[in-house]
């Protein structure tokens, strides 16, 4: 009885919520003309390997079925002919050339870097993207905002996970349509690399160095990829999300970045002056840790030592300066993955978060620290 | 113990010995196994080395697969998914196909060629010894308080460096007594067939086996030291402050990949050639005719190695190559095609008009011709560079290789296994129980590896502990094939371990279609063999050749 119901169990759970209907079998043909053109070349070696395999593999079987020994096959003697050898050397040299040169007509398409409209600087860091558009003075990053608890599923078993799970991210890339985008691609820390499978672009974001890509998109909407070099622990919850606008629409976008650009500005400015109660930054302190710090600090303030050490007791929150503190915050360690939130975050959220972590899990200094507090750090650099 | 069996199968056995038993003295218990220098005991030795580790890989291999089994993170943390899937890529590669391989080649090497052991005992003792440490120094560090290595089994700089969980002393270490090991071993082989064969034996008279080992060892040769250079620069970037990966002092970290992959490239080689060499010795005893175009094997060979030189960078074409640099390194590998179509025509031919029966040896073997030839198909879809693009780093080159590795090299092991058991136990094992370990096996592996294609080409990205929806289901059904398959090798273990303990009393010759000078001692083979050497009469026979 426990025998069936275990079987039981094992083949609802296989069939449970399948969707074989959305499963996708092959390459996308993506919205681009190099898209197109790589999925092409994809099909095309994929024929000739098929033919090839049909062609091979049943000499093979016919030599299974009828030269058995079962079947009074009796060997033959023949074990060599140059004649043979030379045809079978020859004849894949030609489908092989058939196959390289419009392989080459591709390359060259996809690696023809000129004459670009709108040209894009993106920076890979553990784990989320940065995007900052040249000559528009806007920049931001785009970070994984499918909440944690739907992928933390040994505490949490129940919740439901969304459409786009570990494909959405806060801050989508923004581009227009039909013209040709030029993407400037490096990175602050390790390896990443930036991969859109419906432009066919994927290109390594190499720490020190800047490489390039470009897609020229023919249809709006939104489109999904995720990083494609392992780039650490959450490496898996860097995904890239791309709008495609219309020229209107990305006009408006661009307006509306500036204002928020702008608003954001003066509100820092406003935010040196206020002073914000125990409360307010305990409660921003806590979203800001949420999002931006609990990946490697984890929300327990215990870290993943030795890596990412415990930040709960520790003398940097706890009996060390709030200088030296706000410092590692503001400026990141070199030579370990802390980075830099100075231009991450708002003063005000920095203030907030070095707040919370001075005074939750039992670190009870009783510190209260401001923006101002915040941009006197900034200034000594 | 299977130890006292083996060592009573042969003492037992050691009157059919013709060659002179008279100075057999070995040493009993475990001293034996320590001090041992007969090429047979460090074979078995290689061989039990690589199935443990097969074992441990697998195991690490099904946690990971557990884990991808549904969406989110159930059982391990992002951070350790990563050390389990380095290390069984590390455990899988330098721990069980590559000493599976050497196992393959002190037993049966001097046996080919007429020889009464390896060129050097002393060192070869010495190469296999110190592989049990390199492992446990790997294996321990997931016991550490740094973890394991959890950088990929590629190790790329800095992630491996700079931003690595402290790992990376104890992984040079062990890579660089692996890394020696093998460098051992190679030279051990190359010197064995250089000087070793019997009188009579000429180059082109060697079967098309010894050839791939002795290429292979050349290959070893050339990239081990690359590894072990690339290995200690990774060292000093870390704890010595140079900057060898790191462009703040002037490095680079692409430069990383170019010379891990100048190693990387010939490794794959490294672990596929002595697989040819033994479905070339297996197909033809099964077809009952012998192997068609041996000469053209062995430049094959020659040439898949040579090109093994000048692709390496295919690995690397997202990482910001110049035009000409991705145009060359596409061609280049474009041509291993050519090669290595020669070989699986010639093995095609081979069985074409034979007399063919289907001993488990012969089923592992016909396997891995269509198996690997499909992993050989993704190769192809992967040398082209633009298409690769979006190939890349998906699970589409996760099945490329495991095709490649698992019913490539492993299938080719357990063929060669299965062909020489009853010549190293003396026994025939049981037939129905193998027949059931390959079609287990067959089944299983397609189910774990042939879906991943489709998870790559629909986008997903491969070393990752969770995934987006629509990958659900395709990675429940890997997973499925995963734990089937890893459950399927434990019948092999019990097929051996009847094998060594009993069963029916094995001929010198088991297979009707087989030559070989092996087969011309008796069953199991003495302890020492060939101490005079083989008859030309005997060479002659044994020549795959023809005439």
């Amino acid at each position: 009885m426990g025998k069936h119901k275990l079987t039981w169990l094992v083949l609802v759970s296989l069939f449970a919520n399948s969707a074989w209907a959305e499963t996708q079998l092959n390459l996308t043909k993506g919205v681009t003309a190099v898209s197109r053109d790589v999925y092409d070349l994809h099909m095309l070696v994929l024929y000739i390997c098929t033919t090839i395999g049909v062609l091979v593999f049943g000499a093979m079987f016919w030599s299974i079925a009828f030269h058995r020994k079962s079947k009074g096959a009796k060997p033959a003697d023949f074990h060599e002919s140059t004649k043979v050898e030379v045809l079978w050397t020859a004849i894949p040299i030609v489908i092989l050339i058939a196959m390289a040169v419009p392989a080459t007509q591709t390359l060259i398409a996809m690696e023809d870097n000129e004459n670009s409209d709108v040209t894009i600087q993106i920076t890979g860091s553990q784990w989320k993207w940065h995007y900052k558009y040249f000559d528009q003075d806007i920049e931001y990053y785009s970070v994984l905002s499918t909440p944690r608890k739907q992928y933390q599923n040994q505490q949490e078993t129940n919740v439901v996970k969304g459409k786009n799970y570990l494909l959405e991210v806060d801050k989508p890339l923004v581009i227009p349509v039909n013209k040709k985008v030029r993407f400037l691609i490096t990175s602050d820390d390790v390896i990443h690399s930036w991969w859109v499978p419906a432009f066919a672009v994927k290109q390594d974001a190499n720490p020190g160095f800047i490489n390039e890509a470009w897609t020229r998109v023919e249809e709006p909407g939104v489109y999904r990829g995720q990083c494609a070099e392992l780039c650490g622990k959450d490496h898996g919850f860097m995904p890239i999300v791309v709008e495609v606008k219309s020229a209107e629409d990305y006009d408006t976008w661009l307006n509306e970045q500036q204002q928020r650009i702008a608003a954001a500005a003066s509100a820092e400015q406003a935010s040196l002056s206020a002073s914000m109660s125990k409360e307010e930054l305990m409660q921003l302190g806590e979203t800001t840790y949420t999002a931006h710090c609990s990946a490697c600090h984890q929300p327990t303030g215990l870290g993943l030592p030795p890596a990412f050490p415990a930040l709960k007791g520790s003398p940097v929150a706890t009996t060390g300066s709030i200088k030296d503190h706000l410092d590692i915050v503001f400026n990141g360690k070199a030579g370990t993955g802390m980075q830099a939130y100075g231009k991450q975050l708002s003063l005000k959220e920095i203030a907030a978060v070095v707040t919370y972590e001075r005074n939750a899990w039992g670190n009870d200094t009783g510190d209260l620290v401001q923006s101002a507090d915040v941009k006197a750090v900034s200034g000594e650099e | 113990m299977t130890t006292d069996t083996l060592d009573n199968a042969s003492t037992a056995d050691s009157h059919h010995d013709s060659f002179g038993d008279n100075h057999d003295h070995k040493m009993t218990g475990i001293k034996r196994w320590l001090y041992t220098t007969n090429h047979k005991d460090i074979g078995t030795l290689y061989l039990w080395f690589a199935f443990i580790m097969f074992l441990t890989g697998g195991a690490l291999a099904m946690v990971i697969r557990a884990e991808l089994f549904q969406p989110g993170l159930q059982l391990v943390e992002p951070d350790f998914f990563n050390q389990l899937t380095t290390v069984h890529g590390l455990v899988m590669v330098f721990g069980a196909i590559m000493p599976a391989f050497t196992g393959f080649a002190n037993w049966m090497l001097p046996m080919m060629l007429g020889a009464p052991d390896m060129a050097l005992p002393r060192m070869n003792n010495w190469s296999f010894w110190i592989l049990p440490f390199a492992f446990a120094i790997l294996l321990g560090s997931f016991f550490m308080e740094s973890g394991a290595p959890n950088f990929g089994w590629t190790f790329y700089a800095p992630l491996s460096t700079t931003y690595s969980n402290g790992s990376t002393a104890f992984f040079v270490f062990a890579v660089h007594i692996m890394g020696i090991s093998s460098i051992m071993g190679a030279i051990n082989i190359v010197v064995t067939i250089m000087n070793m064969r019997a009188p009579g034996m000429t180059y082109m008279k060697m079967p098309l086996f010894v050839w791939t080992f002795f290429i292979t060892a050349y290959l070893l040769i050339a990239v081990m030291p690359v590894l072990a250079g690339v290995v200690t620069m990774l060292l000093t970037d870390t704890y010595f402050g140079t900057s060898f990966f790191d462009a703040a002092g002037g490095g680079d970290p692409v430069m990383f990949q170019h010379i891990f992959w100048f190693f990387g490239h010939p490794e794959v080689y490294i672990m596929i050639l002595p697989a040819f060499g033994i479905v070339s010795t297996t197909i033809p005893a099964f077809s009952r005719k012998r192997l068609f175009g041996y000469s053209s094997m062995v430049y094959a060979t020659s040439s898949i190695a040579l090109l093994s030189f000048i692709v390496w960078a295919h690995h690397m074409f997202t990482t910001g190559m110049p035009l000409f640099g991705e145009l060359f390194f596409m061609y280049c590998t474009m041509l291993i095609a050519v090669p290595t179509g020669v070989k699986v025509f010639n093995w095609v031919a081979t069985m074409w008009r034979g007399s063919l029966t289907f001993e488990t040896p012969m089923l592992f073997s016909i396997a891995f011709v269509i198996l690997f030839t499909i992993g050989g198909f993704s190769g192809l879809m992967l040398a082209m560079t633009p298409v690769d693009f979006q190939y890349h780093d998906t699970y589409f080159v996760v099945a490329h290789f495991h095709y490649v590795l698992v019913t490539g090299s492993l299938f080719s092991i357990y063929a060669g296994a299965y062909f020489w058991l009853p010549k190293w136990t003396g026994h025939m094992y049981n037939d129905t129980l193998s027949k059931w370990h390959f079609w287990c096996s067959l089944i299983s592996v397609n189910l774990l590896f042939f879906p991943m294609h489709f998870l790559g080409l629909a986008g997903m990205p491969r070393r990752i502990p969770d995934y987006a929806l629509q990958f659900a289901d395709f990675n429940k059904w890997v997973s499925i094939g995963g734990f089937a398959f890893g459950l399927s090798q434990l019948i092999f273990l019990a097929v051996v371990i009847k094998c060594i303990r009993g069963g029916e009393k094995a001929p010198a010759k088991p297979w009707d279609g087989a030559i070989g000078l092996e087969w011309t001692v008796a069953s199991p083979a003495p302890y020492h063999t060939f101490s005079t050497p083989p008859s030309q009469q005997d060479i002659d026979n044994a020549d795959q050749h023809g005439h």
